[in-house]
């Protein structure tokens, strides 16, 4: 161990910031979870410890289960779509193709503008309306002749949010690809050539080499979209509103605050969601702080 | 012979290559089509005038172009939009200032278990921010600051850090341990070599903090509704309860959109490089 004088600066030139991280996230999180635990069921009431009651009782309101479906119907539609095309377009734009840098352009610019634009135009775009009414998706459709599409979206029963997960792949798709990008990249060229005087063929170099290595990358874009996903807030409130059909996690958690004023439910949902993410999370961070142990 | 032969096997496998490159090139130009379908329905719809903003008319292109979408949807939106750069630019800027502090700790002045003490920093940029919520609300109020935007600014500022201390920290690691020796050899304590030797090395990762930061406090929704009141509201929270009532004319709507989006999409287009790096960032190593 190197003598304090040498690091003792540091620490302290850091403290601030932990005394920040400390109180705003995990002293935060503390009190977020000892409301969840009371039954401060109203902006007055004292609230007294009640252990886990909160976390069973959330599961008999009429909109709890409903509101995780909605989650787990959006999460899988939007991982899984957003995946495959930002993988199907890094795999097109690999090995340089004309006008390459533009389309990068084009594939991340929806990134830079927030969800509640992106939902603006896709309310109108996701319109239910029948075609002869509607705007949008369903008036598209009509117009070229494929009227049978036009659908309900969102507000299709049961199904509806995998409709509310176009705006989201819409939106995060090119950042997957930048991912995948970034990963066939760092497969070195070395490691091809050497694969490819041993007889392969490029799309056996493809399979037994390139992919094998893009499996972090993979990990890495899953835990971030996935994390994403399971928060996702503002572009449900543009699309949609505040109406059922939409209902999810964090809008639920909102409505107890806002609406309800039930502190303590509403403290209960935010704390299955800090749960559903950290089950996510954490693991990545303590392999994330492994590996660089190791690296180092 | 090996020549002929990879003369007369190279020539066909061209063909097919030129073929091919057409095909990937013409499934990434509709790819790119589908893409900017929504920004041709912002950018057409708003210049319709009210009469043209139509289900009849949805996808045309106006007959007549006109700003007078533009024109309600800036005045509408003037009192918030100042909202939002009153609000952005100090958290930006507070916020990359003690990233740059941490990352240089972290990358080149390490304590016992910095480490660890990253890796928890780092909990915080991914955690749902509705955890932290109510009880960040009650504190404001406590601390009486609600119905004043600073409850919005010092969120920014604390839930940044994470970020940018990864950005810094990622970027310091990359400068060579000799020149911290040398400044050490020469005397300098931890601050003057900070000033001295890597304040005027860290432009290129404040480029890419304070763009990161402005784009992501600007979209921002979540801790701006439930931290600031009306007088308060950053464009984004105007913009929805604005568009939020279905009677408004889509003219209007989409106007107002584009405007609200109009600094971030400046910036990504004039600045893109630094606004990718951080999105990197944001994936750890990736």
């Amino acid at each position: 161990m190197r003598a304090k004088r040498d690091w003792l600066p540091g620490l302290l030139l850091v403290s601030p910031s932990i005394i920040l991280i400390g109180v705003f996230v995990y002293g935060l999180i503390g009190w977020n979870f000892q409301l969840a635990t009371s039954d401060k069921h109203t902006n007055i009431a004292d609230g007294e410890f009640v252990g886990l009651d909160n976390f069973i009782a959330i599961w008999s309101e009429a909109r709890w289960p409903g509101a995780v479906w909605n989650a787990l119907v959006f999460t899988v539609v939007f991982v899984l779509t957003a995946l495959l095309l930002g993988w199907l377009l890094a795999l097109l734009l690999d090995k340089g193709v004309r006008g390459e840098a533009g389309f990068r352009t084009v594939f991340l610019f929806p990134m830079a503008v927030s969800f509640i634009a992106t939902g603006i135009v896709w309310r109108w775009l996701m319109n239910p309306a029948p075609p002869d009414r509607a705007v949008g998706l369903n008036a598209l459709f009509q117009d070229i002749g494929l009227g049978f599409l036009a659908n309900e979206w969102w507000l299709t029963d049961r199904w509806g949010m995998a409709a509310m997960a176009l705006p989201a792949i819409w939106q995060l798709s090119g950042y997957v690809m930048a991912l995948f990008l970034a990963g066939f990249r760092g497969v070195s060229e070395d490691l091809r050539e050497a694969a490819r005087v041993d007889g392969c063929s490029e799309r056996q170099v493809y399979w037994h080499v390139v992919l094998p290595q893009l499996r972090p990358v993979t990990l890495v874009a899953v835990i971030i979209i996935g994390h994403m996903s399971l928060k996702v807030f503002d572009l449900i409130v543009a699309v949609a509103g505040r109406q059922l059909a939409a209902d999810v996690p964090a809008i639920y958690m909102w409505d107890q605050v806002y609406e309800v004023r039930d502190p303590a439910m509403g403290a209960t949902a935010a704390s299955y969601l800090l749960l559903a993410v950290a089950v996510v999370i954490v693991p990545y961070l303590v392999w994330t702080l492994r590996s660089e142990r190791k690296a180092s | 012979m090996t020549a002929a032969v990879a003369r007369t096997a190279v020539r066909p496998r061209a063909r097919a290559g030129a073929a091919g490159r057409w095909l990937k090139f013409g499934v990434l130009l509709v790819f790119a089509l589908i893409v900017l379908i929504p920004m041709y329905v912002l950018l057409v719809t708003s210049f319709k005038p009210l009469a043209e903003a139509t289900a009849a008319r949805a996808w045309q292109l106006p007959t007549v172009w006109t700003v007078e979408g533009w024109v309600f949807a800036w005045q509408e939106l003037a009192p918030s939009l100042a909202n939002s750069l009153r609000m952005v630019i100090p958290a930006s800027i507070i916020s990359s200032v003690l990233g740059s502090l941490n990352g240089y700790v972290m990358a080149k002045w390490r304590f016992p278990h910095s480490d660890v003490v990253f890796t928890l920093f780092l909990f915080g940029m991914f955690i749902p921010y509705q955890a932290v919520m109510i009880p960040l609300v009650q504190m404001m109020q406590a601390a009486d600051l609600m119905g004043t935007i600073t409850p919005l600014v010092i969120a920014h500022v604390v839930f940044g850090i994470p970020i940018c201390t990864l950005i810094f920290r990622n970027y310091y690691a990359t400068l060579p341990d000799q020149l911290i020796e040398a400044s050490r050899v020469d005397g300098a304590g931890m601050l003057r070599t900070y000033w001295s030797i890597i304040l005027p090395n860290s432009a290129p990762a404040f480029a890419v903090t304070l763009i990161w930061q402005f784009t992501s406090a600007w979209n921002d929704f979540l801790f701006a509704v439930f931290l600031t009141g009306p007088s308060d509201w950053p464009v984004t929270v105007a913009l929805n309860n604005l568009t939020g009532s279905m009677v408004m004319p889509y003219n209007q709507q989409m106007a107002a959109a584009l405007l609200a989006s109009l600094p971030t999409l400046l910036v990504y287009v004039f600045l893109g490089r630094f606004f990718m790096r951080g999105l990197m960032a944001g994936a750890l190593k990736g």
